[in-house]
């Protein structure tokens, strides 16, 4: 058993990675280092699924965020060429009321965590949660599980019909369809 | 100090606010997207946290859905923007002001 | 309990004198031993990249009619430790315009990505790193990394040349990664487990107990599986990522000494995981015939020590034939072109190994495992196996006869040592 500081240390590293990789994805001014920082939140917030006993979801967070949702970002910042961007703020809502919305929720936020669920408790050892997982998706949440299916089958068929608008039907003499300018 | 549930929830929301103040104030809209899979990652943390906190697998159900959700939003939204990108030339949310052209 | 336990708790014994369950710092101890137990597999990629890279350059010569290196040693053995202090000695560049943290990080990711999986390679019967219960999932989620990795060199080196091989790769490692998980899934169906272990441990020494010759259906898996992970590997026919004719050399043509190295290490560093990984999930692993993992593991002492040994060695030759495979193909093979390329995947190899899945579950539920059924469908397989294998030996004997009359023609003697000439 790895002893308290230990413990606690593992996971202020993973907590500050995440954190630290989030302020930069929405701060930082080049956004292709936005990007790449996002990776280090997702390995921060894997990290502490494994703290805390959720392997199976820390693995999956790996294979789906880093190897697809930032594959797929980093593909559209490359293919959009104005990557520099001059300006931080957003003129149509500006600094002043975005800060009023930050501390109003972060007030709310921290009351509901101390206040609501406040003290430390000792949680209980983990187990593999594999076949746990497994047993509840194919029992008690099969419906959200189908759901979930024809949902990703949706977006297949509407990200096809998006991209593949541009694509013309193959000429006669079989080349492949070309983009339009 | 011992590592708790508070620990889990504090860290979630400061991520989760991070999230929110970036969608507020960037104006690109990849960034943007990127802001939403910030607080995405926020609540996941809470579900898990809470699950371990309960003993009960239900939260890692739902974290997984959520998983599912956020990659389908980022397909969607980025073959959006790829095409918005192919006509106007710029993913600015502000470039992004008129419903024809 | 695994080797590092033993090992930890036999250090803690021995010379702390103290009781592993009771002592405090047994955590200590046993990262310490973690620690070891990782710079070793470290080590053993190193030297098993080296004499490696020796060997496919005098293949690819053999095969080309050229020799290939032979100055540095007897017969150019030492080749790569020239090569390693030559790259080690070279000015570490950065390009004026590259986008320097960028450009500096990639190589350490790819490595990161490349070296993680070594966490859950089953070496051994007890020689594992990390046995995680989620094994074969973590394997293709830390490749990931490397994705990302790739993607950052050809970013941050702002070159075009490098930018095209970054892309060109991460979109052929995020394709080609759906059909290998679908056929790893179809081992993860038989085998009931996602742990590295686990699963060596559902198949048994001999060949008809392997999972390649269990069904049909695994048979198939198996070489969609080979396929998928050469261009995961970035490997010849699928290398189009570094096509030395089209974009120079990819997303590592501006990187040079230690950081070039890094890319190779992890480029050899795949090819061993890519070998490992079908050992151990369709080839039976470490597996030894006649001996179960429960006598193994009953063991003590030395004898312990060698049934470890053993099963290594097992483990070693299996994978180490299948590098060789992975050379030979690379030397054999022209290159695709792009669109042939995605074609290949996702018209073929994923509908394919789709249908892999859904037979191999057709098959668990209809053929009871240990009845008739099963038997003649393991043994219908273990002859096609061999019926493969005897063909291709076949190939190879008629190919190096005519290559001996033609020898014999030219120089007026015999060819001495078949079929890789050292002249």
């Amino acid at each position: 058993m790895i002893p308290e500081p230990v413990r606690a240390l593992l996971f202020y590293l993973c907590a500050g990675l995440a954190l630290a990789g989030g302020c930069w994805v929405a701060f930082a001014r080049n956004i292709v280092h936005s990007a790449f920082a996002l990776l280090a939140t997702f390995a921060g917030v894997a990290g502490l699924y494994a703290f805390l006993s959720a392997d199976f979801l820390a693995v999956v967070q790996l294979m789906i965020y880093v190897g697809g949702v930032l594959v797929l970002i980093l593909f559209a910042l490359m293919l959009t060429s104005r990557i520099e961007e001059a300006r931080v703020s957003n003129p149509t809502i500006g600094l002043v009321p975005g800060a009023v919305v930050l501390i109003a929720v972060s007030a709310l936020l921290v009351y509901a965590c101390v206040k609501e669920f406040g003290g430390t408790t000792d949680l209980p050892p983990g187990e593999p949660t594999t076949a746990g997982i497994g047993d509840a998706l194919l029992s008690r949440y099969v419906l959200p599980f189908e759901v979930i299916s024809v949902l990703l089958l949706a977006v297949l068929l509407g990200a096809v019909t998006i991209a593949g608008g541009r694509l013309r039907k193959p000429a006669p003499g079989g080349k492949p369809g070309k983009e339009r300018p | 100090m011992e590592v708790g549930l508070t620990h889990y929830l504090l860290l979630a929301a400061a991520v989760f606010l991070v999230g929110m103040v970036g969608f507020i104030v960037r104006r690109n809209t990849l960034i943007m997207l990127m802001c939403v899979e910030l607080m995405l990652s926020a609540a996941n943390l809470v579900f898990v946290a809470f699950s371990r906190e309960l003993g009960d697998e239900a939260g890692h159900v739902f974290v997984l859905m959520n998983f599912a959700v956020a990659a389908a939003e980022v397909a969607i939204g980025l073959a959006i923007l790829m095409e918005i990108f192919r006509r106007r030339r710029s993913v600015d949310a502000d470039d992004l002001n008129t419903l024809m052209e | 309990m695994n080797i590092i336990q033993h090992v930890a708790n036999l250090l803690i014994r021995s010379v702390f004198h103290a009781d592993p369950a009771s002592w405090p710092w047994t955590w200590l101890v046993q990262a310490v031993v973690i620690g070891i137990a990782a710079f070793l597999a470290f080590a053993f990629v190193a030297i098993f990249a080296g004499p490696v890279s020796w060997i496919e350059r005098r293949i690819a010569g053999r095969i080309q009619s050229r020799i290939g290196p032979n100055r540095v040693g007897p017969q150019g053995v030492l080749q790569w430790l020239a090569d390693g202090v030559k790259c080690w000695l070279k000015e570490d560049l950065v390009p004026a315009a590259a986008d320097r943290p960028l450009f500096l990080a990639a190589p350490y990711l790819v490595f990161t990505g490349m070296f993680g999986a070594f966490v859950v390679l089953p070496f051994g019967a007890q020689v594992v790193a990390a046995d995680l219960n989620v094994g074969i999932l973590y394997l293709l989620a830390i490749t990931s990394l490397v994705v990302v990795g790739l993607l950052m060199a050809g970013w941050g080196s702002n070159s075009k040349w490098a930018l095209f091989g970054g892309v060109r790769s991460a979109a052929q490692l995020v394709s080609y990664e759906v059909p290998s998980a679908f056929s790893l899934l179809c081992v993860v169906l038989l085998a009931g487990t996602l742990s590295t272990q686990g699963i060596v441990a559902a198949q048994g020494g001999w060949p008809w107990d392997w999972f390649i010759f269990r069904n049909p259906f695994m048979f198939a898996a198996f070489f969609l599986y080979f396929t998928a992970a050469i261009a995961e590997g970035n490997r010849t026919p699928f290398d189009l990522p570094e096509a030395e004719s089209e974009i120079v050399a990819g997303y590592n043509i501006e990187y040079s000494g230690m950081r070039f190295l890094f890319f190779l290490f992890a480029e050899w560093a795949n090819i061993w995981i890519m070998a490992a990984i079908s050992a151990f999930a369709f080839l039976g692993g470490w597996q030894i015939p006649g001996i179960a993992p429960e006598q193994i593991a009953a063991t003590k002492g030395w004898e312990f020590v060698g049934w470890q040994a053993l099963s290594w060695t097992i483990f070693l030759v299996k994978a180490t034939f299948l590098v060789f495979v992975v050379i030979q193909i690379r030397w054999t093979l022209p290159r695709l072109r792009v669109d042939q390329l995605m074609i290949t995947c996702w018209k073929y190899l994923v509908p394919l190994s789709m249908l892999m899945v859904l037979g191999v579950l057709v098959l668990l539920a209809l053929v009871p495992e240990g009845g008739g059924a099963d038997t003649i469908l393991r043994g219908a397989m273990v002859g096609l196996g061999l019926a493969v294998v005897l063909v291709s030996a076949l190939r190879v004997r008629r190919t190096f006869r005519v290559d001996r009359e033609h020898y014999r023609e030219m120089e007026g003697r015999d060819l001495w040592y078949p079929p890789y000439r050292l002249p």
